[in-house]
């Protein structure tokens, strides 16, 4: 019975805590997990794929006129507006995957395996970063297909990129941190809805915030998702990296540094 | 945690007066329990009993509310990540993944818990090997029969050797002969050395794989030992005789009370009797006397006891009334997952 053998517990070597070479490889292990589900389940890339697609062209053509005089000035506006919007989106969906997940008995073995609490959290999120780049580069490819020409060039593009997909994956923090408290998928979808239509719309991504109402002008200028959407704005039309990019680093990281020591702590306490 | 007391270190698992409350309900209310190394240990109990939310206390899934619990000296409490070291843990909870193969299932656990590439590939081969899994290794797990899934579920805990195992009810929901085969299973677990704590519903399972059990109700430790103390605690089995004429009755009866010095049961309107025995083959003498007594007799059986029959012994109410009016809330606490809750039904 070779492979039964036990181990003794005397012989086990119990390390305090988890380091973090550790934490990242277990995270990255838990990521590869999550994309493999991907890949049976190709309709978690609907709001990734189809919507990019409907969304851009739609948005262009309905506000282009009214808000910029006509649809080829307006893109520069929308399409990076778009991109925030729809990375947003796809991180809803991160928060209620989770709770579906967390419904399933896997999620038991994780926490009764001794691995890094943050691991079962940050991994979903990590195979994420997939999705918000499909997202990402899709509404840029839409865009380009209907006449728009970032000015900042291929270089300036990947870099909105990057920081989309960054943004994104900082932004999945609250969506999660919902994902653990919500009762099932439904409500999390529900409460996650509520919560991402004001931070996109109280936002710079669709009408510049100008003819905003004070108060509301005053939270879509430090909204991070106006923060994110000047940033990409920056990169992308004008290929410079400002100091609007260092704040949409500085919100990302505040919104990190609330929202995911909320949600390890929730899912500790949760099950 | 005094490691260096020689007698905890010889204890896989050590509680004492642990507390689960949820909401106004107390679902274990103060059980100590003592697990020796080496040693099946079984908690015996009805739905809703506590048995689960035990384990999953013990198991740092679930707070402890009030109380102590020690894995081979280590707090639960305060040493979670030590504990989760030396355990493995297989249940009506802690499964596998659906959406990957088995393969893929046991490369994540194993890769999880810090085994390289080329020690995960080989020791997930050598447990499907094991656990007779390697045809079905590359399917998807909803092709799985419950069998199967069990028997991966158990493979999916033992990939780092864990000294100890705990089973929430390792057969239940499963087929007489594939049920078998999980005994099998567990007994070479243990002959491997392996210490371990399981709960079931089933009397005859405790007896099959326990050295000890605690029978469990109300969140509380009704009686310990070993299977045949808490049998003989309701004698050894049941004669259930069906007579001819309800007549007889009287003089079935008077035969049982001259030989074996028992009251005999009856229930008239089925014209039914029931005898305890303290040895089966007492049955016969019965039988026998009755036959020359001329006695006409329609159907008999012996039946060992139950673990509805050790319940009402030991708590004076059966299993059935005991579901019904405490509901399984506390062994799905936290989900609202219909399958979990058809699980452990």
């Amino acid at each position: 019975m070779s492979t039964l053998t036990v181990t003794d517990p005397a012989d086990i070597v119990i390390p305090p805590r988890v380091s973090l070479a550790d934490t990242v490889s277990q995270t990255l292990t838990l990521a590869w997990r999550a994309t493999m589900k991907m890949r049976r389940s190709m309709e978690v890339m609907f709001d990734v794929t189809i919507q990019p697609l409907i969304f851009t062209g739609m948005f262009a053509y309905i506000f282009g006129g009214a808000v910029s005089g006509d649809v080829k000035s307006y893109l520069p506006l929308i399409i990076t507006g778009l991109i925030g919007q729809t990375v947003l989106t796809a991180c809803v969906a991160t928060g209620v995957q989770l709770r579906t997940d967390m419904d399933t008995g896997v999620f038991d073995r994780f926490k009764v395996l001794p691995i890094a609490r943050i691991a079962p959290l940050a991994g979903p999120m990590v195979a994420d970063l997939l999705r918000y780049f499909i997202a990402s580069v899709l509404t840029f490819a839409v865009g380009i297909a209907i006449g728009y020409r970032p000015g900042g060039g291929v270089i300036g593009v990947a870099g909105a990129v990057l920081l989309a997909m960054l943004a994104g994956w900082s932004l999945a923090w609250i969506f999660t941190y919902f994902g653990i408290l919500g009762r099932n998928a439904q409500a999390v979808q529900g409460i996650s809805l509520l919560v991402m239509f004001p931070l996109t719309f109280l936002s710079n991504a669709f009408v510049p915030t100008d003819t905003m109402p004070g108060p509301l002008r005053a939270f879509a200028e430090v909204n991070p998702v106006s923060l994110v959407i000047t940033a990409i704005r920056d990169l992308a039309n004008d290929g410079a990296v400002t100091g609007n990019v260092g704040w949409a680093l500085l919100g990302c990281a505040v919104v990190i540094a609330i929202f995911a020591p909320l949600s390890v702590r929730a899912f500790n306490r949760k099950m | 945690m005094t490691t260096d007391n020689h007698s905890d270190r010889e204890l896989a698992v050590r509680a004492t007066g642990l507390v689960k409350q949820f909401g106004d309900q107390r679902a274990v209310d103060g059980i100590d329990l003592e697990v020796h190394r080496g040693e099946v240990y079984g908690v015996l109990g009805p739905n809703g009993a506590g048995k689960t939310t035990m384990l999953r206390m013990l198991a740092t899934l679930l707070h402890i509310d009030a109380g102590q619990a020690e894995i081979f000296g280590h707090d639960v409490r305060v040493e979670p990540h030590a504990v989760r070291r030396l355990l493995g843990v297989t249940g009506q909870y802690a499964s596998v993944d659906e959406n990957l193969t088995a393969t893929e299932n046991l490369w994540l656990f194993a890769r999880l818990q810090g085994m390289s590439r080329t020690n995960a590939r080989s020791r997930g081969a050598e447990l499907l090997e094991q656990f007779d899994l390697t045809e079905a290794a590359t399917k998807p797990i909803s092709a799985f029969s419950g069998g199967m899934r069990r028997r991966l579920d158990l493979a999916a805990s033992l990939l780092t050797r864990p000294p100890l195992i705990f089973l929430d009810e390792p057969t239940t929901g499963l087929d007489p002969r594939t049920r078998g085969q999980m005994w099998e299973t567990i007994r070479d677990l243990v002959r491997s050395g392996c210490t371990v704590l399981l709960t079931t519903q089933y009397l005859d399972e405790a007896d099959q794989l326990a050295d000890r059990i605690a029978v469990i109700d109300r969140g509380r430790k009704v009686a310990e030992g070993t299977a045949d103390q808490l049998k003989s605690s309701v004698g050894q089995s049941t004669l259930q005789l069906q007579v001819a004429d309800p007549a007889d009755l009287q003089t079935v009866a008077d035969e049982v009370r001259r030989l074996i010095g028992e009251e005999a049961v009856p229930s008239p309107e089925a014209r039914r009797v029931n005898v305890p025995l303290t040895r089966t083959d007492q049955s016969i003498d019965v039988l026998v006397a009755l036959r020359d007594r001329g006695v006409a007799i329609e159907s008999v059986t012996v039946q060992k006891p139950s673990l509805d029959e050790v319940f009402l012994a030991l708590t004076g109410h059966d299993t059935q009334d005991h579901t019904q009016d405490q509901p399984a809330s506390d062994e799905t606490a936290g989900t609202d997952d219909p399958e979990l809750m058809e699980a452990s039904r």
